[in-house]
């Protein structure tokens, strides 16, 4: 029994081993030989606007002889793989990869400077819709309620929230008094004496009313979606869909019929950068991850905080218990649907925060469509990350990374002839390579989707 | 004083199924009380409505004398009534301690889960009890009578002193079920009172203290285990006399029709399920294949009918090469299967009776060009339910809404009425009554008779060895031993089962 399954084994790390070896000759193809000899790429490693941090030095590298060594690395390891084997051969796939990417960017690069930390610390942003939607999924599956209404959620809370912290904001514009005669006269009263109490100066109050709303509006979905699943057992799939569908047609609905005509209504300005002292000046840490807007650091302790719920606590063991096994959970005494409601509901909040951080935390207005399949993808994130807030949001990471590159690589459009389209692709393709499973198969909770019920 | 428990006049009633019916039953303190009954006559239903699972429509529950409301398990366990299912409701994914401590979490510092303490409290219980188990192994790891060690433990970690078991010997080998009922005797010394669910006569008569009958819903009877038999139990269990022996000639067999050599199948997380294995089985013999569930039996019966993919190793049926041959070209070289799982690949649940018997031959024997005839259908399908006894309204019926019995019936009228050169019934008596039982084993012998070369695969000790002229036994996926049927005792088939080598249970053997 051992010998053959042994034997699989074998396979799969000589077939690994090829790979590396293959990826290593496909950097001295592609790369290494399309140098011309003297050129030095230059990596600037001071993301975007490091107010607190010192500066640090650009550090140039020889074109040429960098990426043959990578290859040679690449090589190397392959060699390894093939001849004695890795314990563990994803982690040597992951940097195998990573080694791939760093050649690729320092080719691309050739003779011109790129900003690394930068490119880092733009996939972080364009990561956060994406792991808010995986933190969502991992809150509703868990429990054993399949979500794919985050996507619809997400932008409904985008469009919400807007809405709200323009209308707090702006309500001096909306006034009869200036010719919009939508909001009374107390309306402004109200906004004029929150503002001079002068709350959170760092944080505007308008943003976190606004933020409310779209965590309300992100539970209020999802309670609907909870109603239909576990009450009606309507199949999950078709209950997400026609929640997605709604979100679409009722935002475009009032972004057409209100945000677009009446400016104020749909500005309501951004969260702004909040340092955190003494930790902002680490160098290159610091910038990247406590320098950030209030969203993200929203971001990073919802990781943490699902994390030690739902490993540590006892509404995580009832959650999982729930997920895996209703039955077995319902003859402890555990309430099954009523854990599944909060869930759920305590999911749809998070994709109200993910939805908030496409207005809100990026650009203060709202446009048709602007999640553009984020939610989506969180979902595959989540499945990556195997249903783990880390795992979750590490993969989130890589998805972040591959639409940051793409953006950087426009600039390199010249020297790197590949059509901007497939660079847009790439994102995607991870996406999908991720999801034919190169890690491995991952196993969803075993009661994932299916509504308990009690014979 | 007052019995433990007391159950006076229960009645369950779901929708066209009086599933109770005024139901009463005595439980002393300290006392194995067993409560024996077929397949769907009610035993389970009973014992879900007083752990909470099922409101009754009518009666009440006492406890200790005292009447008790129990709406739901929360209750129950608070009364100190704790249940063992049939089917264990463990969390493969969870340890142990999590899976004991579930609904009855212990914490430190107010939120956090403390595993620690409840590790500790767990193996305190396993010393009292000798329930021996490791409290932070992961369930998914454990063999099934560990597992069910752990649903013990579960309910004694609740405090309980009323234990309802729930077909516990189901999944054992006879060795864990020894051991389960000397667990069971020392419970019952410390005060716990059980409720022991079974069908299985030999163990009633084995353990318990007291023995209620139910038949249909209705207490028919009590006896003493002292005064009972297994005929005067089975009839009461019945209501008819049945026949417990399976009456057969010894067996005449001729040429070897089913011969597999060095066969290897993996199971579906792509692990070797079959390793290694080779037999035959003559026309007019049965071989019985033995094990406990999950030695590679499905695995072995999915790569003969071609249902699963064998890695290498031949497969001869009739002379002809059938390894990953499709399921109908071996259909029609004249193999017979009797899957299962009946339900999910033995029927297909929402066709009615006469299309699930005509499965496998629609194309050839009831076609008509691209068309079905279906006077052909009709006339077949009626005689057949005459023939082997389907108890049904109507042809047109869904399979789904038959009891176990008859529908088990249906894929025999279907598989026993072609041509057959060679028959592969698994657990082919499962969830079937005794009534029923009796009737299957007899056309079994009869197939066996007409030159069939049987392969019967149960994991029902007693109906391997009944029905087999030669028994192998599976374990880990190697048949670690062929026998003859009538030179081997239950107990050394129990050790072969264990994965005890074939040499120290015949030394063992001498010894005796």
């Amino acid at each position: 029994m051992n010998d053959m399954n042994l034997t699989l084994q074998e396979k799969r790390n000589a077939r690994m081993g090829v790979f590396f070896l293959a990826i290593s000759l496909a950097i001295v193809v592609f790369f290494a030989l399309n140098t011309p000899a003297g050129l030095t790429t230059t990596f600037g490693l001071n993301p975007g606007a490091a107010t607190n941090a010192p500066q640090l030095p650009d550090v140039p590298v020889p074109t040429a002889s960098t990426i043959w060594s990578l290859a040679i690395l690449t090589a190397f390891i392959g060699g390894w793989q093939l001849a004695k084997g890795f314990k563990n051969s994803n982690i040597a796939l992951l940097f195998v990869v990573l080694i791939f990417v760093l050649a690729f960017l320092t080719w691309a690069a050739r003779g011109q400077s790129m900003n690394f930390l930068g490119i880092v610390s733009a996939s972080l942003l364009r990561a956060a819709p994406i792991a808010f939607g995986a933190l969502s999924g991992i809150l509703c599956e868990r429990a054993g309620v399949v979500n794919i209404a985050i996507e619809g959620m997400m932008l409904s809370s985008a469009m919400v929230s807007v809405l709200v912290a323009s209308m707090f904001r702006n309500y001096d514009a909306l006034n009869p008094a200036t010719g919009h005669p939508l909001f009374p006269d107390w309306f402004a009263t109200i906004g004029r004496t929150l503002d001079s109490l002068n709350l959170s100066p760092a944080v505007p109050w308008y943003l976190l009313i606004g933020l409310l709303a779209g965590m309300l509006t992100g539970g209020l979905l999802a309670a609907f979606h909870a109603w239909l699943s576990i009450e009606f057992k309507v199949n999950q799939i078709i209950s997400g869909t026609v929640i997605n569908i709604f979100a679409m047609g009722m935002t475009s609905f009032i972004s057409q019929r209100f945000l677009q005509p009446i400016q104020p209504l749909n500005g309501s300005g951004t969260f702004t950068s909040l340092p955190i002292p003494v930790l902002s000046s680490i160098p290159m840490v610091g910038p990247l991850l406590f320098e950030n807007r209030f969203i993200i650091y929203l971001l990073f302790i919802l990781v943490i905080a699902i994390h030690v719920m739902l490993f540590y606590t006892r509404w995580g063991l009832r959650t999982i218990a729930i997920g895996e096994h209703p039955k077995a959970a319902d003859t402890l005494g555990v309430n099954v649907n009523r854990m599944r409601y909060i869930n759920v509901i305590m999911g749809g909040v998070v994709a109200g925060i993910g939805g908030a951080y496409f207005t809100l935390g990026s650009v203060g207005r709202f446009n048709k469509g602007m999640t553009a399949g984020k939610g989506f993808i969180g979902l595959a994130a989540m499945i990556f990350g195997k249903w783990t807030p880390f795992g979750a949001f590490g993969s989130s990471m890589i998805f972040g990374f591959a639409d940051a590159l793409q953006q950087k690589l426009q600039i390199f459009s010249a020297q790197v002839p590949i059509p901007s389209e497939f660079l847009l692709m790439a994102p995607y393709i991870i996406t999908m390579v991720v999801l034919a499973g190169v890690i491995g198969r991952a196993t969803p909770p075993a009661a994932d989707g299916v509504p308990y019920e009690k014979d | 004083m007052s019995p433990v428990l007391e159950l006076r006049g229960i009645t369950k009633q779901f929708p066209g199924v009086l599933a109770n019916d005024n139901v009463n039953l005595t439980l002393e303190k300290g006392e194995i009380h067993a409560l024996l009954g077929e397949n769907g006559a009610g035993k389970t239903t009973l014992m879900n409505i007083l752990y909470g699972l099922y409101k009754p429509t009518k009666g009440e529950i006492y406890i200790n004398g005292k009447q008790a409301e129990i709406s739901g398990p929360t209750d129950a366990i608070r009364q100190g009534i704790g249940m063992v299912h049939q089917h264990f409701m463990l969390i493969p994914v969870l340890t142990v301690t999590e899976n004991v401590m579930l609904g009855e979490e212990s914490m430190r510092h107010g939120v956090l889960l403390d595993r620690k303490a409840a590790a500790k409290r767990i193996t305190e219980i396993s010393k009292t009890y000798h329930l021996e188990v490791d409290p932070h192994a992961y369930v998914r790891d454990l063999p099934v009578g560990i597992q069910q060690r752990v649903e013990i433990i579960k309910v004694l970690y609740r405090q309980a002193n009323i234990l309802i078991l729930d077909e516990p010997t189901a999944v054992l080998t006879p060795q864990e079920v020894e051991e389960l009922f000397n667990i069971m005797k020392l419970l019952t010394g410390q005060g716990v009172s059980i409720i022991f669910i079974t069908h299985k006569l030999k163990e009633v008569l084995a353990v318990s203290q007291k023995i209620s009958v139910i038949r249909r819903g209705k207490t028919v009877g009590s006896a003493k285990p002292a005064e009972s038999t297994e005929q005067s139990l089975a009839e009461l269990m019945v209501g008819r006399p049945v026949e417990l022996v399976v009456k057969k000639k010894k067996a005449q067999p001729s040429k070897p029709v089913l011969v597999v050599r060095n066969l290897f199948v993996k199971d579906k997380r792509d692990r070797i399920a079959v390793d290694n294995v080779s037999f035959e089985v003559r026309g007019g013999e049965i071989l019985g294949i033995a094990g406990v569930q999950g030695n590679g039996q499905t695995e072995l019966v999915e790569a003969i009918t071609g249902l699963r993919h064998a890695e290498s190793g031949t497969i001869q049926i009739s002379g002809q090469e059938a390894a990953n041959k499709t399921p109908r070209q071996i259909t029609e070289i004249g193999v017979s299967h009797v899957p299962e799982d009946r339900q999910r690949e033995g029927l297909v649940l929402s066709f009615p009776i006469k299309d699930n018997l005509i499965l496998n031959t629609y194309y050839k024997t009831f076609a008509k060009g691209i068309v079905i005839d279906e006077q052909k259908v009709n006339d077949t399908a009626t005689k057949w339910v005459a023939d082997y006894d389907v108890r049904t309204p109507s042809i047109e019926t869904p399979a789904g809404s038959l009891s176990g019995g008859n529908q088990q019936k249906v894929i025999v009228a279907r598989e026993f009425s072609r041509p057959m050169k060679l028959l592969i019934t698994s657990q082919p008596t499962r969830g079937v009554d005794v009534g029923s039982i009796e009737y299957i084993h007899a056309r079994i012998i009869d197939k066996r008779d007409e030159g069939a070369a049987v392969l019967v695969v149960s994991t029902e000790l007693d109906e391997v060895r009944a029905l087999s002229d030669r028994i192998a036994v599976m374990f880990d996926g190697k048949l670690v031993a062929i026998v003859p049927a009538n030179e081997v005792t239950k107990e050394q088939l129990g050790l072969l089962m264990a994965g005890v080598p074939e040499s120290e249970v015949l030394i063992k053997l001498h010894c005796k």
